[in-house]
């Protein structure tokens, strides 16, 4: 058995690193860690997707229906990846949306209302982080990875402890960055 | 030994250094790129690594590696393969001294390449081995056995990934560099008769191919990692064949009290032949799961023909599987089902009152000097007759609205030769090929000779952002630094073009606007072949100075900003132009664009 996790948002976001995190602190549990990335053209400014399964899978990929957990860095991407999320999994989702460039010269457009009221009325264990307050409040708007994978800690049962994430954090991010992240982490205790 | 939490790519590099390489080269695509990378990070000082200006360059310096004894892998994506052909389909016939394997990945889907071509067949093709692992921990150890092989029988041998394996990461053993093998080259012995080659010396080496490919067939049925693992459940009279990833798909999604029999083939060429004929005994049908060409279903199909088993061989070319793309768990575990006359896994539908998404294609950076060049070469030519003839890097993305400025593009370093095919045809229009800095040295250059040479007249325009920006910033002859860590002369883009005999060549910055669109106009005035250099470091690499703002008061609401340059940086609320400033770095072209001043505070790189 494993734990699914799909991680999503648009290149350039930080998923990869969140889920180096999960990895890396499922791993130092002793648990076995499978993930995928999306690595190349679609990282420059497309959506992005990393599945992480911990624990015994023959295979690096989950199947959609299956995903016991999605954390999303962008809400229409969240939508986007929903299919894979098992009746009863969770989402954390961040609700700043990233409008892209496509839907100012004749794309779809984004209307980010709808979005976040079909997460609401979908999922019936959604987590949703205010980015623009989290950024506000921690002073830089490159922490929201782990601003989302401390309120999934919290929200389900990843079998991972804040303490777990922050030996990873301590592990894979240069000490100048700790105590951002270490803030980062417990943002949404107060939220929970 | 010990535990990391690797990807497949480095996974490759580790289990080569651990298997003693001396010597490896490649040249950056996705998905193989890692591979030279991780070798270059984890290397002791005596293996030599290089990113070469291309794939056949590369496959060169491996083979002439090899040919003195070294133990030598080259990396490379699929269609860096094509590039490399030329040497391998010789090499093949002359051989090696020293083990050589040749990394290439695959590319299902395909995720970030222009083919779906399929290196299995194209080991078949060139009558060499070829090893195909399902998982990264495999993917580990068979390197190692990839060089005992090629070292064994002389001969350089596939080592063929797919992105989901590249890409994939997994927690697994490997050797502490402590461990790894120490391999001495003996140095190169002087022999004509083995190694320069002639039509007599093919002949007599292809008949030993042969021979051997033979007898690999009959060895590779007993290699341990292609097997047949039972089937479940009584009177059970299928079966499955299938390798790479895709194993991973059929094991994830086989079940319950009724399985197939499973064949999984890690070597598909030489095919192992007399294991698939016990697989398929007592079988009625199989299906074959496979991603790119029906490789092994071909394979199966023959081998029922020739050894004549009354087995039905489903799979690509009967419409079991998809003949095209990406396979993905839940499309193999719905066509094992179907298979198996069993019930799918349900996966939800796609659900009707899901709202419409936003369309995230990939994008030129904000701040990308590739969009300034764009935009100033098509306020330059506006009106005017034109093909904009572009090439492989991340300026493809130029295609994109609102820029709309690459009309063709083809592979490496084709555009130059495009641009000169469609002025011969037709002489009125305004040729124009654009063409990136890493990938003007890896094919650019003759092709402009070949322009210069045949009286084309057409303009070259190269973007120098002095990288290789597509692929994760690898250095190139331009950059002045070695993949060794050594800072060595640069190649000067402008003084091999004027050798060649360019004399119209300019270089400018594509930031300052007006300089761009005036230098653009007189260059593409001039008669033959003339090139503009536009120089502008990749964003991603500098650090921003200062950015740009609207002012709200002084904004009109006019869009232009937007729906001329399309930077992702650029949004529009409750109608003022904002700029996001997490995206931001103050390249200025907004600035210059607003017909009223109402941007300001950028400080261009």
């Amino acid at each position: 058995m494993s734990y699914d996790i799909i991680l999503c948002g648009v290149g350039g976001q930080g998923t990869i690193l969140a889920s180096k995190l999960l990895a890396n602190a499922s791993m130092d549990r002793g648990l076995a860690v499978k993930t995928a990335e999306t690595i190349g053209m679609a990282q420059r400014g497309g959506s992005v997707f990393s599945h992480v399964r911990i624990g015994e899978a023959s295979c690096p990929l989950i199947g959609r229906g299956r995903a016991d957990l999605i954390i999303a860095f962008e809400p229409a991407e969240a939508v986007r990846q929903l299919a894979f999320l098992r009746p009863g999994g969770t989402v954390v989702t961040s609700n700043r949306p990233i409008v892209p460039a496509s839907a100012m010269v004749g794309g779809p457009a984004y209307d980010v209302k709808t979005v976040m009221d079909y997460l609401r009325a979908k999922v019936e264990h959604l987590v949703v982080v205010d980015a623009d307050a989290a950024a506000r409040d921690l002073g830089s708007a490159k922490c929201l990875n782990v601003v989302l994978l401390g309120a999934a800690s919290r929200a389900c049962e990843l079998g991972l402890s804040e303490q777990d994430l922050l030996a990873a954090i301590h592990k894979l991010l240069p000490q100048k960055l700790w105590e951002l992240n270490e803030r980062a982490l417990a943002y949404t205790t107060k939220n929970d | 030994m010990h535990t990391e939490f690797l990807m497949g790519n480095e996974a490759i590099a580790l289990g080569a250094l651990a298997a003693g390489v001396n010597v490896v080269a490649g040249y950056p695509g996705t998905p193989s790129t890692e591979v030279l990378e991780t070798v270059a990070k984890r290397r002791t000082d005596d293996v030599y690594v290089e990113w070469s200006i291309n794939e056949k360059a590369a496959m060169e310096v491996a083979a002439g590696a090899a040919y003195a004894g070294a133990r030598a892998m080259v990396t490379m994506k699929q269609v860096g393969l094509n590039v490399a052909s030329d040497p391998l389909m010789s090499l093949e016939y002359i051989g090696v001294k020293g083990g050589m394997v040749v990394m290439v990945a695959d590319d299902p889907g395909p995720i970030s390449s222009q083919t779906e071509q399929d290196t299995r067949t194209f080991a078949q093709f060139s009558k060499l081995p070829c090893f195909d692992p399902s998982s990264v921990a495999e993917a580990y150890e068979m390197v190692r056995e990839a060089f005992e092989l090629s070292e064994r029988l002389g001969t350089p041998v596939f080592f063929r990934a797919t992105t989901r394996v590249d890409h994939g990461y997994e927690s697994i053993q490997v050797a502490d560099p402590a461990e790894w093998r120490h391999n001495s080259p003996e140095g190169f012995v002087k022999d004509p008769s083995r190694w320069v080659i002639f039509p007599r010396l093919s002949v007599v080496n292809h008949a030993k191919i042969e021979a051997r490919n033979a007898q690999l067939s009959q060895d590779f049925s007993s290699y341990e990692r292609n097997f047949i693992t039972s089937e479940v459940g009584e009177g059970v009279r299928r079966g499955v064949a299938t390798h790479g990833i895709n194993y991973a798909y059929v094991s994830e999604n086989l079940s319950g009290a009724c399985q197939p029999r499973v064949l999984r083939v890690a070597t598909p060429f030489p095919f192992p032949e007399q294991l698939a004929v016990e697989f398929l005994k007592g079988l009625e049908e199989v299906l074959c799961v496979e991603e790119l060409d029906p490789f092994i279903e071909r394979q199966l199909t023959y081998v029922c023909g020739k050894y004549g088993l009354d087995v039905r061989i489903r799979g690509k070319l009967t419409g079991d599987i998809a003949p095209s793309g990406e396979n993905t768990v839940e499309s193999v575990g719905a066509a094992l089902a179907t298979f198996m006359g069993t019930e799918p896994v349900a996966t939800p539908a796609p659900d009707p009152e899901a709202p419409t998404l936003p369309i995230r294609p990939p994008v030129l950076c904000a701040g990308c000097p590739h969009r300034a060049s764009f935009y100033a070469v098509k306020c330059a030519m506006k009106g005017k007759k034109t093909i904009f003839c572009g090439d492989i890097g991340c300026y493809t993305l130029g295609n994109a609205a609102p820029l709309d400025m690459v009309d063709t593009c083809l592979c490496m370093g084709a555009g130059v030769n495009i641009a000169q095919g469609v002025f011969h045809t037709e002489p009125d229009t305004a040729c124009f090929a654009f063409v990136g800095d890493s990938t003007f040295f890896a094919s650019g250059i003759t092709g402009t000779i070949n322009a210069f040479y045949n009286q084309a007249n057409m303009t070259l325009v190269v973007l120098d952002n002095s990288t290789t920006a597509m692929t994760g910033h690898q250095p190139h002859p331009g950059t002045g630094r070695t993949m060794m860590g050594e800072v060595v002369a640069k190649v000067n883009i402008e003084a091999v073009l004027r050798g060649i005999g360019l004399t119209v060549v300019e270089t400018v910055d594509p930031l300052d606007h007006k300089l761009a669109v005036e230098t653009v106009r007189r260059v593409a005035a001039e008669p033959g072949v003339k090139a503009i250099i536009f120089k502008s470091p990749c964003v991603v690499l500098a650090k921003p100075q200062a950015k740009s703002h609207v002012d709200a008061s002084a904004c009109i609401g006019c869009r232009r900003c937007i729906k001329e340059l399309g930077c992702p940086g650029l949004t529009f609320v409750d109608g003022k132009a904002v700029i996001d400033q997490t995206q931001c770095t103050g390249c200025t072209l907004c600035e210059q664009v607003c017909p009223v001043g109402a941007i300001s505070g950028g400080e261009r790189l």
